[in-house]
């Protein structure tokens, strides 16, 4: 017997008697408020958050609050005159300077603050985690209430690697003192388009 | 770091609380923490709800793991993942082994896991000259330290700053005296950046494996997992056969509880789904047994299968919060540890299930309902009735019949007294509990103890 069959078989016979999974529909959160409770919640869990009517705002809002000189890149085609375009084809480790990533989310959650990105998006798996600052855009009227809606619009969801992220990277491992930065971004901005 | 049991929790224990100063805080720190998870349950009116949905998922998958395994197995296949199974922590190990020697690689990156460090991988490669390096902040000062993890989320939770900046000191270099934890984070940052950077072989553990996709989800806060996993080129996901959920839509169930549960965050920050790998990577993933199939074979402890090892149960737990993580002298500690141990090995562990006061607190914040502190008064049982009963837990039970039968042996017992201040309202208030048919508990300690025993013998 191979171990897979091993296991499978003591599996088998040590599982107990069949028992239903629930229905899960009855969880919905309510479709009030999103961009305020949106904004509210990211705050709290340590982001930065903006209100803007276009790319252009975003753009500026980008160099008021950045190290313009140093290695800003982006997926956003309408940003890429002034930001260097994400390459999937670069090495990722080739990223390991950059300051500020700018990235589009495909939709953010209200009740957790967390944006959802898949790898499309990120232009490459590594960059919303090597940057030094993230900031992603989100469209006002994707925000949905709860996860329940999240994987609801996920679907299926044809992607290699997909992540929530809701604010910067965060340890409290020392004496559980809050520390923004750990191994990702120091900081993450969210730019919410009207 | 291998866990070898020359003293039981009890003796532990007594060593952790010689150092008052440090009780206090831990303790202190760790309740903090259980508040903060209260407070983040109250803000979703559906928290009992969720719960009981999170339990009843659990509850599928441990009645039909046997077929999610065989999904998940056939899905990982589809998106290009390489499946593994290991029946031992032994066998999980070879196979990382071979894994990276078959790409030459010696030197190995590691996000948090428990499975891990319950299979002794770190020293296992290492004695075959393959470097690990532990890569969550916690988990690294730990190994620095040559210490196992003492909290399943909070991995250095008994450790005072000054004590960590010690150690950077003489790991990394810092300035001596240097304590301040945003410095010291910022050191273990670069240091650690330069590691992800280098490491060809990555290994995560696994949160979530959902049978539907075939995809695993990591949660972690600090983004290490990701830092190691999207630059290496050979990723390992090391898993136990529970961790599988029947399908994608549970994630939504599953990851509102965890975090709040965990730390009271509204989501971990980063909840990574890994399916397919990259351009040019290889993606393993290993199934592994360890005892997790005689588990589910033992009726009354099968439900500790359905742990999402949020560290809910320690943070509360009166017992776990004064006597430190490592007093359990098993990688999963406090009280999930203690139910968790015995089904790897009974003798070994039989002092754990006393290390309880059965309050039930553990039981009435777990996310996905497991009857933890039921269990350990079956395992109690089970113990006994394989004669490994510890003496000194009889005796336990006859000094605390001792010390209150006698209100100037309490009032005079100092530190006990004021222990049992902190811990006996939940002591009581248990039908498992021998004292609980003839003694009540007032609700906070407007009196003391002594004042109130003393009041309450009289008229009795
Ligand atoms: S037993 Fe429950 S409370 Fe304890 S770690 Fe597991 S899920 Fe969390």
């Amino acid at each position: 017997m191979t171990t897979r069959e091993k296991i499978l078989q003591a599996t088998l016979n040590n599982q107990p008697a069949a028992s239903a999974l629930p229905d899960i529909s009855v969880f919905k959160g309510e479709d009030k408020d999103l961009v305020q409770k949106y904004m509210t919640v990211f705050k709290t869990i340590g982001g930065n958050c903006f209100l803007v009517d276009d790319v252009a705002g975003i753009q500026s809002l980008i160099t008021q609050n950045y190290d313009a000189t140093r290695r800003i890149v982006t997926t956003v085609a309408e940003l890429s005159d002034k930001f260097e375009l994400i390459s999937n084809e670069a090495d990722p480790h080739s990223y390991e300077n950059i300051e500020v990533a700018i990235i589009k989310a495909h939709f953010s959650v209200a009740e957790n603050g967390a944006v959802w990105l898949t790898e499309e998006v990120m232009g490459q798996r590594i960059i919303p985690y090597i940057c030094q600052h993230l900031a992603v855009i989100v469209q006002a009227d994707t925000i949905v209430p709860t996860l329940h809606e999240a994987y609801e619009k996920i679907g299926a969801g044809e992607y290699g690697f997909g992540a929530f992220i809701g604010g910067p990277s965060k340890t409290a491992d020392i004496e559980q003192a809050l520390v923004l930065g750990a191994h990702g971004p120091l900081t993450m901005t969210v730019f919410i388009m009207k | 770091m291998s866990q070898t049991k020359t003293k039981d929790h009890a003796a532990m224990a007594r060593a952790f609380i010689k150092d008052e100063e440090r009780v206090d805080w831990h303790d202190g720190a760790l309740w903090y923490i259980r508040e903060k998870r209260d407070l983040a349950a109250k803000q979703i009116p559906e928290w009992e709800q969720l719960r009981e949905t999170a339990s009843m998922i659990k509850n599928n998958v441990i009645s039909n793991l046997h077929d999610y395994l065989l999904q998940f197995e056939a899905n990982l296949t589809k998106n290009g993942v390489v499946v593994h199974w290991a029946d031992s922590a032994e066998e999980h190990n070879e196979i990382v082994y071979s894994i990276l020697k078959a790409k030459e690689i010696n030197q190995m990156v590691k996000s948090k896991s428990m499975l891990t460090e319950e299979c002794h991988l770190n020293e296992y490669l290492e004695e075959r000259g393959i470097e690990v390096i532990n890569s969550d902040l916690g988990e690294y000062i730990q190994q620095i330290d040559q210490e196992p993890p003492s909290h399943i989320v909070l991995p250095c939770i008994h450790k005072r700053k000054e004590e960590i900046g010690e150690l950077f000191h003489e790991h990394l270099g810092t300035e001596k005296g240097l304590s301040d934890p945003t410095l010291l984070t910022r050191v273990a940052r670069k240091h650690l950046r330069n590691i992800f950077l280098t490491r060809r072989g990555a290994l995560t553990g696994v949160n979530f494996a959902v049978a539907e996709t075939g995809e695993y989800v990591v949660c972690t806060n600090e983004g290490n997992a990701d830092m190691g996993a999207h630059l290496s080129e050979v990723q390992i996901a090391s898993m136990g056969l529970e961790k599988i959920i029947p399908q994608k839509k549970h994630l939504g169930i599953f990851l509102r509880l965890l975090a709040r549960s965990a730390t009271g965050q509204p989501i971990t920050i980063y909840s990574s789904h890994y399916k397919k790998p990259r351009k040019g990577q290889e993606m393993h993933l290993i199934l592994v047994d360890a005892g997790r199939t005689r588990q589910l074979g033992r009726p009354d402890f099968r439900d500790s299968l359905k742990c999402i090892k949020c560290g809910g149960c320690m943070n509360t737990c009166p017992v776990y919060r004064k006597s430190g993580g490592l007093s359990y002298q098993n990688t999963i500690s406090g009280p999930i540890g203690a139910i968790l141990a015995p089904n790897l090995d009974m003798k070994k562990h039989a002092d754990l299930p006393y290390a309880s006061t059965l309050c039930g607190s553990c039981s009435n914040v777990c996310p996905v309902k497991i009857n933890i502190h039921e269990q350990l008064y079956k395992w109690r049982q089970e113990i006994v009735k394989e004669g490994y009963a510890p003496t000194t837990k009889t005796l336990g039970m006859k000094t605390m019949a001792w010390t209150l039968s006698s209100p100037e042996k309490l009032s005079t017992a100092g530190k006990a007294g004021r222990w049992f201040l902190h811990n006996v309202p939940f002591v009581v208030n248990n039908k498992l509990n021998p004292w609980y048919r003839q003694r009540d508990m007032p609700e906070g300690p407007k009196e003391s103890f002594a004042e109130w025993f003393t009041k309450n013998s009289v008229k009795k």
